[in-house]
């Protein structure tokens, strides 16, 4: 039994069968990100007046995966070209390329995960704010207890609201130095973890899922450099075709990336 | 493949993938500039500016690696169903939320 | 029922460039036990798994809304027969043998969510959708074959999450079908994030689905097999894909938000100062639930389609082939299914009057939920017109297919008022709303998704189900399905609301007797009259599950074409080997050809030649 159109196009729609479902795939994960991009939107709208984080998060790094996603796309789109004129080698290069650029975006993104997990934001018991990044903590620290010690890397604030807008004048002239706080003036502690507020909330379940396609893809990808190449010598066509269609679903993981970027970092 | 296809060059792609590298660069600068810039008031504006730039981005990206420019009837039509329900689902929802009478609880 | 498969040349033999290798490997290698049933590919066993698995789970649903209306019925007294195996499984939320109010809630949720995603959809699409869409449109199997085994095994994984949610401490999800938040986020029970798993891998799985058969019916026609020369069973599964398809997305987005709300705590869908139990909750807050609400029904009220749409495609079928005449109005019916699954995208907030919306928001969604209601009218009344001047052929599937016309009428126009906020706000939450999706999709889907069970049992097996059986089976369904759900309108209209575990004992009490708002006695009485005929209609379902198993080998024997259908489905061998057709089928008329003037049968199948038109061998009947 043989299904038809999984290499050639059908005459009356112009593709290929595994072309179409991969638009159609694309087309549900639009609708997925369209859900979350809503409730960023829902959520950032519905925020209480000046409680919406700005400059929270790193640009450079940022900017960095935002070109590394780019230059992955574009290895990507070679990868395909150099099947459809039938250059392997090329092919593995461009995709050897494509792998090592996504785990670099990977790897920078668990730093950013990582920087935002050591950053505290502590309560005081007289109302202040500390927060700042983890330093140390001394061996008996305690919350309930109240014993022991916590040293943090950042500022003491009045008011949480000074906390919200990091690119305001007065956030820039703020100075950081290590503060160590005793237990018993603590009266709620917690890092900048999803639960922090909405912002982390959505900024951690976004970037999240981005990074699972990210990954999925990357598997996927790695399959077709390595034991999935097999297929080259037997249907080359077939395969060019499998190339093009993880491409898109590649492109598509930067096209959403493009969108993160601004509305997470940027804005 | 389909048979009518031009035949290609590997040149030809590395050409087209520069030029789309460069716009890429230089609109991911003109989003950082605008971010730090300080036009209008509060963030309304620049928020507003700088998605426009990244639909510019995007646009890129879907047009020419994901060579939609060049694709078929079939997948616009997918694809006109799904932003129009995006859009539909976006929109109907943020009204609904805004739509409240007066003086009532939004959340 | 194996010497009565003709043998025919493999399939396009000499065509496909590798149909001598392949041939030959098959040959060669008989699949074992595990690659045959387990692990296929092949649509029609993967068709037949999602069949009996949701068939199991609407059999296991239906035993929860038993035990849910006997606590109606008789709150608080320990449940007969099953109360002591209860108190076994579950212990203390079922204490003594009966039904605690945690319980009942659990219960509830989780019927509903059975019913709906592990017993309904997976039947209608998933199941009829395997078996029959590839075999109507000429195709060798759907287009991507093990997609559609992972789509399987991912439904299978949803459906074992949600059972083992049950036997975890705290019990199953207790916040409804709808698990609107920040109740399903306060119960304290991780049910609720094994409800929201479940409800990934579900989803994950209708998705897979729903591209693979938009791919298959758009790639894999067969020649000639035009988009306008498909059976309408087809445009409803292509409709219903996409519905799933672009619907389904946001309420997994959703899904993810609250299962990080449930697990990571954060505040997507819980507002600033919620307070649970008197207590300041600890959480950031920020959050929206009418978000979450958005969300679920941008995807519930397409679900309603979701269920219906593959129903009208099955009955429409049924009654072209048991009329012997075309559909009246196909490209009538084919536009309104398509408009129906556009328009569905645009009504979900009309399930949300009771959040106090704007006006204008309101009006807009009480118009588009009217002008959706005119195509469905539509589609009912082309099958009503249909049966005008057919010479009606009565046997069971019929049967089941007339019973849905009438009853689904009732369900979709008792939905009039609920479109409509004014009437809407009253009642919402009583048990009219109850009867009226319940006739939407009990009476109605369900009945017409036996029909298909009965119409294409002689497809899959060879052999016909028991007739008589069959008859008892529709008549005793039809009978107390209207027994259990026509007296919920009256209670709804008189104000019984629809969550209470104790069905209004307490709330009757509560009030003066003989005031206005107050439940009267005949109001709390027909909970008992539901009872007894819930029961009568689980014991109806008897004869059908012995028939189902009984008829696979001991079934009167069929030929490939029992109903003299003119469908491509029935044109290939019983039952359908590997590959489906014996040759590659060239579609050379629309799907309806019944009664044709000068043609020798009355039946015209849709790739018989034109030539050969008149001499066709007459089928015979047993």
């Amino acid at each position: 039994m043989e299904i038809p159109y999984t290499v050639q196009n059908r005459p009356d729609t112009g593709i290929y069968n595994a072309k179409l479902g991969i638009w159609l795939f694309l087309a549900s994960e639009v609708m997925l990100f369209g859900g979350l991009f809503s409730a960023y939107v829902l959520l950032r709208v519905g925020a209480d007046q000046g409680m919406w984080p700005h400059g929270w998060l790193n640009v450079t790094l940022g900017t960095v995966n935002t070109l590394l996603l780019a230059l992955s796309a574009i290895t990507t789109l070679l990868a395909w070209a150099a099947c459809k004129v039938r250059d392997f080698g090329k092919f593995k290069l461009f995709h050897g390329c494509t792998i090592l650029l996504a785990l670099t975006f990977l790897g920078i993104k668990s730093y950013e995960y990582h920087d935002k997990l050591a950053h505290y934001e502590i309560a005081l018991t007289n109302g202040k704010f500390a927060d700042g990044h983890f330093v140390e903590q001394s061996k008996d620290f305690d919350l309930l207890k109240k014993t022991g010690t916590f040293t943090l890397h950042g500022h003491i604030v009045e008011d949480r609201r000074e906390l919200m807008d990091l690119r305001s004048p007065e956030a820039q002239a703020a100075k950081h130095e290590e503060i160590t706080i005793a237990a018993a003036d603590i009266k709620k502690m917690g890092n900048y973890g999803p639960r922090h507020n909405t912002f982390t909330a959505i900024y951690f379940t976004l970037t999240g899922l981005h990074a699972l396609h990210i990954l999925g893809g990357t598997l996927v990808i790695f399959y077709f450099w390595g034991p999935g190449s097999r297929m080259w010598k037997t249907d080359p066509e077939r395969f060019t075709n499998r190339i093009e269609v993880s491409g898109l679903f590649w492109h598509f993981v930067d096209l959403v990336w493009i969108f993160l970027f601004p509305v997470l970092y940027l804005t | 493949m389909s048979e009518s296809e031009k035949p290609v060059s590997l040149q030809s792609y590395i050409r087209l993938c520069g030029v789309v590298f460069l716009v890429v660069v230089c609109t991911t600068s003109a989003m950082i500039a605008t971010s730090f810039s300080h036009i209008g008031e509060g963030w309304t504006l620049k928020v507003a500016l700088i998605l426009a730039i990244a639909a510019v981005n995007a646009f890129l990206v879907a047009g020419y690696l994901m060579h939609l420019l060049s694709e078929k009837k079939l997948v616009y039509t997918v694809l006109a169903f799904t932003v129009f329900f995006f859009i539909g689902l976006l929109g109907l929802t943020v009204w609904a939320t805004n739509g409240f009478p007066p003086g009532t609880a939004t959340h | 029922m194996q010497e009565k498969v003709q043998q025919f040349p493999p399939f396009r033999a000499g065509q496909a460039a590798h149909a001598h290798e392949a041939q030959a490997h098959q040959e060669h290698h008989e699949p074992g036990f595990w690659q045959k049933y387990i692990f296929s590919t092949d649509h029609k066993v993967i068709g037949i798994q999602y069949g009996l698995m949701s068939l199991c789970f609407m059999l296991f649903g239906f035993f929860l809304m038993l035990l849910m209306r006997w606590q109606i019925a008789h709150p608080g007294v320990p449940v007969p027969v099953f109360g002591p195996l209860l108190e076994a499984i579950l212990g203390q939320p079922a204490a003594h043998g009966a039904i605690s109010p945690d319980l009942y809630n659990s219960f509830g949720a989780m019927h509903g969510t059975i019913m709906v995603f592990l017993g309904v959809v997976p039947l209608a699409f998933a199941a009829f959708g395997n078996y029959v869409t590839p075999l109507m449109i000429g195709a060798p199997d759907m287009a991507f074959p093990r997609l559609n085994m992972a789509s399987f095994h991912s439904f299978f994984l949803g459906g074992v999450v949600m059972l083992v949610s049950f036997f975890i401490p705290g019990g199953a999800a207790q916040a409804g079908w709808t698990s609107y938040s920040p109740l399903a986020t306060t119960i304290p029970t991780y049910g609720q994030a094994f409800w929201l798993v479940g409800m990934v891998l579900l989803i994950t799985s209708s998705l897979l689905g729903a591209v693979n058969f938009i791919a298959t019916i758009i790639q894999l026609r067969a020649p000639g097999m035009t988009w306008m020369r498909m059976p309408f069973f087809v445009w409803a599964q292509f409709v219903t894909a996409f519905i799933l398809l672009l619907a389904f997305p946001p309420l997994e987005a959703a899904g993810l938000l609250q299962l990080m709300d449930n697990v990571a705590h954060t505040s997507f869908f819980l507002p600033t100062g919620l307070a649970v139990g008197g207590q300041l909750a600890d959480i950031s807050g920020g959050g929206s639930p009418l978000l979450w609400q958005h969300l679920f029904w941008f995807l519930g009220h397409p679900e309603v389609y979701v269920l219906i749409l593959p129903a009208m495609g099955i009955v429409a079928e049924i009654i072209a082939n048991n009329t012997r005449k075309p559909l009246w109005g196909y490209k009538s019916l084919v536009y309104s299914a398509l408009f129906v699954g556009f328009l569905s995208f645009i009504v979900w907030a009309h399930h949300m009057y009771l959040t106090g919306m704007g006006q204008h928001i309101a009006t807009f969604f009480q118009t588009t939920t009217m002008i959706i209601s005119v195509p469905s009218v539509i589609i009912l009344t082309c099958m009503f017109l249909s049966l005008w001047g057919g010479s009606i052929r009565v046997n069971t599937p019929m049967l089941f297919a007339l019973g849905f016309l009438p009853m689904f009428g009732i369900g979709g126009l008792t939905g009039l008022p609920l479109g409509l906020a004014a009437s809407d706000l009253y009642l919402h939450d009583t048990y009219y709303v109850i009867a009226h999706f319940h006739y939407v999709v009990a009476p109605g889907t369900i009945f017409a998704l036996f029909a298909g069970v009965y119409f294409w049992f002689p497809k899959m097996t060879g052999r016909k189900m028991n007739e008589f059986w069959g008859r008892v089976h529709f008549w005793c369904s039809f009978t107390f399905m209207n027994i259990v759900f026509m007296p919920m309108f009256a209670q709804g209209i008189k104000g019984m609301l629809r969550r209470m575990s104790d069905g209004g004992v307490n709330y009757a009490a509560a009030r003066v007797p003989n005031a206005i708002d107050a439940l009267p006695g005949t109001v709390m009485q027909l909970n008992g009259w539901i009872l007894w005929a819930a029961i009568a209609l689980g014991i109806a379902q008897i004869p059908f599950i012995i028939n189902l198993f009984w008829s696979i080998t001991h079934g009167e024997p069929v030929n490939h074409n029992p109903w003299q259908a003119t469908t491509l489905d029935w044109q290939t061998p019983t039952p359908p080997p590997h590959g489906n057709f014996a040759h590659e089928p060239h579609t050379v008329r629309g799907p309806y050809e019944y009664s044709a003037p000068g043609h020798a049968t009355d039946f015209t199948p849709q790739d018989e030649a034109e030539s050969q038109a008149a001499p066709k061998n007459p089928t015979e009947h047993h």
